[in-house]
């Protein structure tokens, strides 16, 4: 069987996703045996413009081009999948929203903004369909593989929809909360084995919001703890300021 | 091609980041010779507005994956600085350590998957594969090692969980301190045959007088982590007035700002460190230096490559170095940290304003911070090194032009793209404030 053809795309980012994908080593050679990559910019010259198996995609979508780019690839490829937050829910690409946008235009740009194209940041299944989802800031690597495998078998892959609680309670940590810092996890979809907590900092929600945060009790755990709603609320707008533009996103 | 020519290559490859190269030449005069910055824009200053200033590592270390460890250091240093907080030695040695690793990651990557192909004469590492499968395999497992290193050090490469304002969440046990050491110490053989791979390789002649920039200080370490900024025209000022070095400026075809010193562009990055600090070096480095034909630097441009590999050779022995002393020391882990959002109070926030400058792969970073008495970001100025560096590169494409117009478009093409590969620009990072207009 011919090797599936894949293509690399990026978009607004900061290109870490991939990079998690070039750190796996000599075992990066064994993803190579079984996809064929076409198109990678980042390390490559060569181009393609036939239709793809596989495209991968990174970056979120923030200008009238990059939405007309998007929706090209995504008609000439017959799987599309999004990795990392940048992609999956706009990661912190998002917080730009929370902005007017001619008000930080301006304060980055000084007079000269007026030429300036840009639109609200978008996750990429805000703009076209998207087959599968590699949420986190960045992407944790054993389940890109994960991922990549289901692919190739053609079936679907489902992401966690329970709290990096879960994780962390079986990987031993001692709550952020009973240490006194407001952490995340509660709100957070897991996957990533509470990466973040393993190594004595608290979840920062980079994998995106679990779909019922209500009936998970994560409102219960920060009132339970006397803890400002106000300053999660500020948190949550690192990686979810996304969401407001589309509530079933 | 002779006197009229018109060379427009969209979306550069092999870079991190989009730009473009355009050049147009009349009758032998250059009408315009651009290096176009087309990346999305990402608002990072902006968007740090108003968010707290323990937040501010997290949030630009995203500016970019390749250096998100430099941009943490950076930033951690310009908060620290803000808020009058001076690092513990401990802290220091294993900051050093971090930024040592991002090094020589970023460098092997640029070195191996970016620059090498252009010197073999094929269009990516993927030929390589097949022809020269040992030279793939070992650019892989120096980047994993790096990695491996980075993972026990601060939780991952791309974007560091443990590294925050004040030192570190985690400390590394006894055992990762031989782990990391065991790693780096497999690595000498395989930099041994970069540098042996490299020296026999031909890069193509050129030279400009430029100007370049880089840490300086009076002691005998090669500044990476401190130090004054200095020039290759005797400039010397103090980091907090970063500005009188960067002069930024803006140009309507380009979306990153432009710098200049003096009234003259400048480099930044591995060859002009080397140009500023090459006596400092570690002494395994020096010998590198000396087979590559950079003892006393040099100011060829399409050298940086060859710089960056003596800088990996200087990284990983200070890095074995710094390990060892640790190991001699032991750690202190009561100078773990707890921050998060700093809501145990545990570091005294006042009203400030700090600054950064940091050596990272492609040159000196500067971060900027004012905060108010809650720490919460007033303003922040972020200037990344390939900024700094576009002036230059177009001040080379100017230069280099008249000696090969008469080739085919084809060679004048790679020639250009070789010139700013060689600068290993980062655009991501360019473009963390502002987009531009394509130029048709
Ligand atoms: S998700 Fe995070 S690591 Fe991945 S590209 Fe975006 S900013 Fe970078
Ligand atoms: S709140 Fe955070 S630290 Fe506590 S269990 Fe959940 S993920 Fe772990
Ligand atoms: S712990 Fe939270 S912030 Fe860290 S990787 Fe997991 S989801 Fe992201």
């Amino acid at each position: 069987m011919a090797r599936p053809k894949a293509a690399f795309f990026d978009f607004s980012c900061c290109e870490g996703c991939q990079l998690q994908i070039a750190n796996f080593g000599e075992s990066l050679l064994d993803i190579l045996n079984v996809i064929e990559v076409v198109e990678f910019r980042e390390i490559m010259s060569e181009k393609y413009d036939g239709t793809l198996d596989v495209a991968i995609i990174e970056g979120s979508i923030n200008t009238p081009r990059a939405v007309e780019r998007i929706k090209a690839i995504r008609a000439r490829s017959k799987t599309l999948v999004a990795i990392g937050a940048c992609a999956t829910t706009g990661g912190v690409n998002g917080i730009k929203n929370v902005f007017p946008l001619d008000e930080i235009a301006g304060y980055v740009y000084g007079g000269n903004f007026r030429d300036y194209e840009t639109i609200q940041t978008m996750a990429v299944h805000q703009v076209v369909r998207v087959d599968y989802f590699v949420h986190g800031c960045p992407i944790y690597p054993p389940e890109f593989v994960a991922v990549l495998k289901a692919l190739l078998m053609a079936i679907p892959y489902d992401v966690p929809d329970y709290p990096v609680c879960v994780e962390c309670k079986l990987n031993g940590n001692v709550c952020m909360y009973d240490r006194g810092v407001s952490c995340l996890g509660p709100v957070t979809r897991a996957g990533c084995n509470s990466w973040c907590i393993n190594n004595d900092n608290i979840c920062y929600g980079c994998r995106g919001m679990v779909s019922n945060p209500n009936e998970t009790g994560a409102i219960d755990v920060i009132k339970q703890y006397g803890l400002s709603i106000e300053r999660i609320v500020n948190k949550l707008e690192m990686y979810n300021k996304c969401r407001e533009l589309n509530p079933h996103g | 091609m002779g006197e009229n020519i018109k060379i427009n290559i969209q979306h550069l490859t092999r870079v991190e980041g989009h730009g473009n190269i355009v050049v147009d030449l009349k009758d032998g005069a250059i009408i315009k010779c651009n290096l176009e910055i087309v990346e999305a824009p990402r608002f990072f200053e902006g968007m740090l507005r108003g968010r707290s200033i323990f937040e501010a590592q997290h949030l630009t270390s995203r500016i970019c994956g390749i250096c998100a460890c430099g941009h943490t250091l950076a930033s951690i240093q310009a908060a620290e600085d803000a808020l009058g907080l001076t690092p513990s030695d401990q802290t220091i040695k294993l900051r050093k350590l971090l930024l040592h690793m991002e090094l020589l990651d970023s460098h092997i990557l640029h070195i191996y998957l970016l620059a090498l192909p252009d010197l073999l004469g094929v269009r990516s590492f993927m030929p390589l594969i097949a022809t020269h499968n040992d030279v793939v395999r070992r650019a892989l497992r120096l980047k994993k090692a790096c990695n491996d290193v980075c993972n026990i050090l601060v939780g991952r490469h791309v974007h560091p969980i443990r590294a925050t304002i004040g030192g570190f969440t985690k400390l590394p046990s006894e055992n990762d301190l031989d782990t990391m050491l065991n790693n780096l110490s497999n690595l000498h053989e395989d930099l041994d045959e970069t540098v042996e791979l490299i020296s026999k390789l031909q890069f193509p002649q050129f030279q400009r007088d430029s100007q370049y920039v880089a840490l300086v200080s009076d002691d005998g370490e090669y500044p990476l982590l401190s130090g004054d900024v200095g020039s290759t025209r005797g400039v010397r000022i103090n980091k907090s007035e970063y500005k009188k070095i960067t002069n930024e400026y803006m140009v309507p075809h380009s979306s990153a700002k432009f710098t200049n010193l003096n009234g003259e562009p400048y480099a930044v990055g591995a060859l002009a460190r080397l140009n500023m600090n090459c006596r400092k070096l570690h002494s395994k480095a020096v010998e590198a230096a000396k087979k590559l034909n950079l003892s006393n630097g040099g100011n060829n441009p399409f050298l940086n490559t060859a710089a960056q590999t003596v800088e990996c050779v200087h990284c990983l022995n200070d890095a074995i170095g710094i390990l060892e002393a640790l190991k001699t020391s032991g750690i202190d882990y009561k100078e773990e940290i707890l921050v998060g959002a700093n809501e145990t109070s545990a570091i005294a926030v006042k009203a400030g304003r700090g600054v950064g400058a940091v050596e990272v792969p492609r040159g000196v970073l500067f971060h900027a911070y004012e905060i108010d008495e809650e720490g919460r970001i007033l303003n922040a100025d972020i200037i990344v090194p390939t900024s700094q560096n576009i002036a230059n590169i177009e001040g080379d494409m100017r230069a280099i032009i008249p000696g090969i117009k008469h080739k085919s478009e084809e060679e004048i093409t790679l020639a250009l793209e070789m010139l700013v590969r060689a600068y290993d620009p980062c655009i991501s990072c360019s473009a963390h404030f502002l987009d531009v207009r394509f130029v048709d």
